[in-house]
């Protein structure tokens, strides 16, 4: 089973921290984050665990946890 | 040997100055969400943390060693009850307040995975609090407190935390100010 990392939205406050860490985020124009690809989970690739780890951890208001991904 | 305790008391009080007021100004750059020069977001958010961690470092050789120098006449009920010290009660009991401000605010911090989000920021508001009480714990109790070169490490540092502390306050402290309060085009 894969994880992806969850924005929780109506928590972030688009501070920026996550987008500097996870090369799959980019901002949106109100500086949120988003899934480059769209949503609001990121499929964790095999090399970005740590990052990953470090962004839930970084992130300044909680908004980051980890959700086992649904099978694609 | 109690000359050294007090030496270290008092060298460990200014580096916490330094470095209480260092997290007071990345606490609110972090707050910001802004990068800091070269430093980017997640590094402002690390090194508050870091920085943060060092002074509970410093704090406990600060109050250990002042426990130990016989001439402070320190009792461990002192470290944590405010305003009861034998000595200079005021002026140690604020140097206690912080004590135990900087405790909540640390173990609030760490464990605010667990505690929730309200909890961990209203605690965590008491650094506005702790840090006037931590420069006037120094000026009124340190040996050296209203000394030239104390009074002007404290000014300056004050002036930093005030500066930062009202741009704080100003709309374009947040990033995307004016794309967050303007419709999207
Ligand atoms: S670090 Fe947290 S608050 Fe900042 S943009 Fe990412 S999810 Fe939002």
């Amino acid at each position: 089973m894969s994880e992806s990392l969850h924005i929780d939205w109506t928590r972030c406050r688009g501070r920026g921290v996550c987008v500097e860490l996870m090369a799959g985020l980019r901002r949106d124009e109100w500086g949120y984050p988003v899934v480059v690809g769209g949503g609001s989970d990121l499929p964790i690739a095999p090399g970005e665990r740590e990052a990953a780890e470090d962004a839930v951890a970084l992130c300044p208001l909680l908004a980051l946890s980890f959700r086992p991904s649904s099978a694609a | 040997m109690s000359e050294a305790f007090w030496a270290l008391g008092r060298a460990s009080g200014v580096v916490l100055l330094v470095l209480m007021t260092i997290s007071m100004l990345l606490g609110m750059v972090t707050r910001s969400g802004r990068p800091l020069l070269h430093l980017p977001r997640f590094g402002v958010v690390l090194a508050h943390r870091n920085i943060a961690l060092l002074s509970i470092v410093f704090l406990t050789v600060h109050v250990g060693s002042l426990l130990l120098d016989p001439y402070a006449q320190l009792r461990l009920a002192d470290v944590l009850i405010p305003f009861g010290a034998a000595k200079s009660p005021l002026a140690v009991g604020l140097g206690t307040a912080a004590f135990d401000l900087m405790i909540a605010i640390t173990i609030t911090a760490m464990l605010r995975r667990w505690i929730g989000r309200r909890v961990f920021r209203a605690v965590h508001w008491a650094s506005y609090a702790l840090w006037p009480i931590a420069v006037l714990h120094g000026i009124t109790n340190g040996s050296d407190g209203r000394s030239g070169p104390f009074l002007i490490l404290s000014a300056v540092a004050a002036v930093l935390v005030v500066a930062v502390g009202a741009w704080r306050l100003t709309e374009g402290f947040v990033e995307h100010r004016r794309s967050r309060t303007e419709p999207a085009r």
